[in-house]
């Protein structure tokens, strides 16, 4: 009898957990389209033409756009990806093709500390390297920022695409007579692409929503902001500045820009993962 | 010794030598860019590391008008609204880590992590955005008020709703960081040898207990580092907690109490530090939370390789 009811025990025990652990996961993916469909509810009204074509109103008229914001994060991604992409593309390259033991454990020792480091601390950063000496908040110090936070993202996405290239066709490559170096630009290379192009997008869209790095490098700009060299205005920091602020106005203006950021976050990462096809990467 | 040469020969005659420098000095690039952030935290941290030394840390005196800086309130809300958000994140990015590992098909397994990854990917001002409509009124409403009737003015629980302060601010964490967990810990879920469980199930036990008591227990090191890893991101997240934190750099008994976090004030305050100790101070801030992360980081590294190494195969 006892054993009858022990054996009860367990097995509602058995459902019960099991329950709250898919529970646990409908709640977690809940969270995802709350979020979406809030800011779909909140920004889509907000949303209209002169929010991509105009400056930003002073306090207390109504309308204006963030298009100085969008142009503003365009240009500091330019420089992210033409400062970050290179430097992690070639170090992923040295860590799975070249690098020794001892230079190895310091590459990836090195862009695992970077990959871990809080983005407001590489704000600081390049505060004390670019911002200080040059005596100027610009779009170059904002793009080298993010510049920088890409670099190991795409050092360890490149070296694991790379390591992923089946050792025979290298080896097919190298009994043909060509050198490592030809081998590795014609083979390794081009059978990582997919791989590599992918990582560089998701590495991409991560850089484009960080606020912290820009509070002090890039700082914000209500106008339009010529060349790289001059503060410029950018779309996360926009809304933060104004979903603090105590205007109705700003707060709707914030919940537009909040929709454009997140529905191109998303877009680059849900077109990052197709191009990949079913693969999981980490 | 000949054959050596000639092979060295070669392959400088063919340009992998050159190939091998031009990409050494990428690699190299790498641990000099965080060599220098290591060092330029340091030296501009002088001045206030030589006026507070150690007291820095543990002093709660935030004042810039008389040049006296102690970080023991950051120090404090970095710290809570970390615990906070693990107390909230663990049992739950494990269950869905559980879920997705053991119990879910693969395909709904495969959607519902991409899901996560989504949610992840979110920005974190996205997050505090959202923190500032939601989830700050509904405490002020709803959960701080039912909590303090419930625990009848235990002092966790007690003072003034604001909405604001350290509890929203954890659970704002909890939620950014549940997505790390899991797809941590899904991974090193599955590495836990199949036959681990078919020897649990075939000794009667339940699905659950062949998880609770087989797996789990084998996958400890490696869920231990997929928290670790969670609470390195939790330390260093800015701006969803400077949102909704309150910034008043004070520490409280309540939960309830508006609080501030290393990231915030550096947030906030950086950009009018004009006095150089003062900058200097909340650079420290920074190179606190520089070594911080990096001890939980490196923890959490050699935890996830110590179950995740060779001899368990999916």
């Amino acid at each position: 009898m006892t054993l009858l009811f022990r054996n009860q025990r367990r097995k509602i025990v058995n459902v019960v957990m099991l329950g709250m652990t898919a529970f646990s996961t409908l709640l977690s993916v809940s969270v995802l389209f709350f979020v979406l469909v809030y800011l779909i509810v909140k920004g889509g009204s907000s949303l209209n033409v002169a929010f991509f074509t105009e400056l930003p109103k002073p306090v207390g008229e109504s309308g204006g756009g963030m298009a100085n914001a969008l142009v503003g994060s365009a240009k500091m991604l330019g420089i992210a990806a033409i400062t970050g992409l290179p430097v992690g593309l070639l170090a992923g390259l040295y860590l799975s093709e070249f690098a020794g033991r001892t230079m190895a454990g310091a590459v990836r020792y090195a862009a695992d500390l970077l990959n871990g480091m809080p983005s407001i601390v590489v704000g600081i950063f390049v505060y004390t390297l670019v911002v200080l000496p040059m005596k100027q908040f610009s779009t170059l110090a904002g793009g080298l920022a993010l510049g920088i936070m890409m670099i190991p993202i795409m050092t360890r996405s490149t070296e694991e695409f790379l390591r992923a290239v089946p050792v025979s066709l290298r080896e097919a490559s190298l009994a043909l007579g060509a050198s490592l170096t030809l081998t590795i630009v014609r083979v390794v290379v081009p059978a990582a692409t997919r791989g590599i192009v992918t990582a560089a997008m998701l590495g991409l869209a991560r850089v484009a929503g960080e606020t912290a790095p820009l509070l002090f490098t890039s700082l914000g700009n209500a106008f339009w902001s010529p060349g790289v060299l001059h503060p410029t205005a950018s779309l996360p920091v926009m809304i933060y500045n104004y979903a603090v602020s105590p205007y109705d106005d700003w707060h709707r203006q914030a919940w537009a820009a909040g929709l454009v950021l997140l529905t191109l976050v998303l877009l680059a990462n849900l077109g990052a993962r197709s191009l990949l096809g079913g693969r999981r990467h980490a | 010794m000949r054959g050596i040469l000639s092979v060295v020969a070669t392959r400088l005659r063919r340009g992998d030598a050159v190939a091998h420098a031009f990409t050494f000095v990428f690699g190299a690039t790498v641990v000099g860019v965080t060599g220098l952030l290591a060092w330029e935290l340091w030296r501009n941290s002088a001045l206030a590391r030589q006026q507070f030394g150690w007291g820095f840390l543990v002093s709660q005196t935030w004042d810039p008008v008389a040049g006296q800086f102690g970080a023991a309130a950051f120090v404090y809300g970095t710290l809570m609204t970390s615990a906070l958000a693990l107390i909230i994140a663990v049992p739950l990015g494990v269950g869905v880590a559980i879920f997705l590992a053991e119990l879910a098909p693969p395909r709904l397994s495969a959607v519902a992590g991409m899901l996560l990854e989504l949610l992840a990917a979110i920005p974190s001002v996205i997050y505090g955005l959202i923190g500032i409509a939601v989830l700050v009124p509904a405490m002020r409403q709803w959960v701080q008020p039912i909590l303090k009737t419930a625990t009848g003015g235990f002092p966790l629980f007690s003072g003034p709703a604001y909405g604001i302060g350290l509890l929203t601010a954890g659970i704002v964490l909890a939620i950014m960081i549940v997505p790390f967990i899991v797809s941590v810990g899904r991974e090193v879920l599955l590495s836990v040898p199949r036959e681990q469980r078919e020897a649990a199930l075939a000794l009667g036990s339940t699905r659950w207990e062949s998880t609770w008591k087989v797996v789990l227990p084998y996958a400890r090191p490696g869920l231990y580092g997929a928290i670790f890893l969670a609470l390195g991101r939790a330390l260093g997240e800015t701006m969803a907690v400077t949102m909704v934190i309150g910034n008043r750099p004070e520490i409280a008994a309540s939960l309830f109490a508006p609080a501030y976090s290393m990231a915030a004030v550096i947030a906030n305050e950086f950009s009018e530090a004009t006095e150089e100790l003062y900058l200097h101070s909340l650079i420290e801030v920074g190179l606190v939370l520089f070594f911080l992360t990096m001890i939980i980081n490196m923890v959490a590294r050699g935890l996830i390789a110590a179950t995740a190494g060779p001899g368990t195969a999916r």
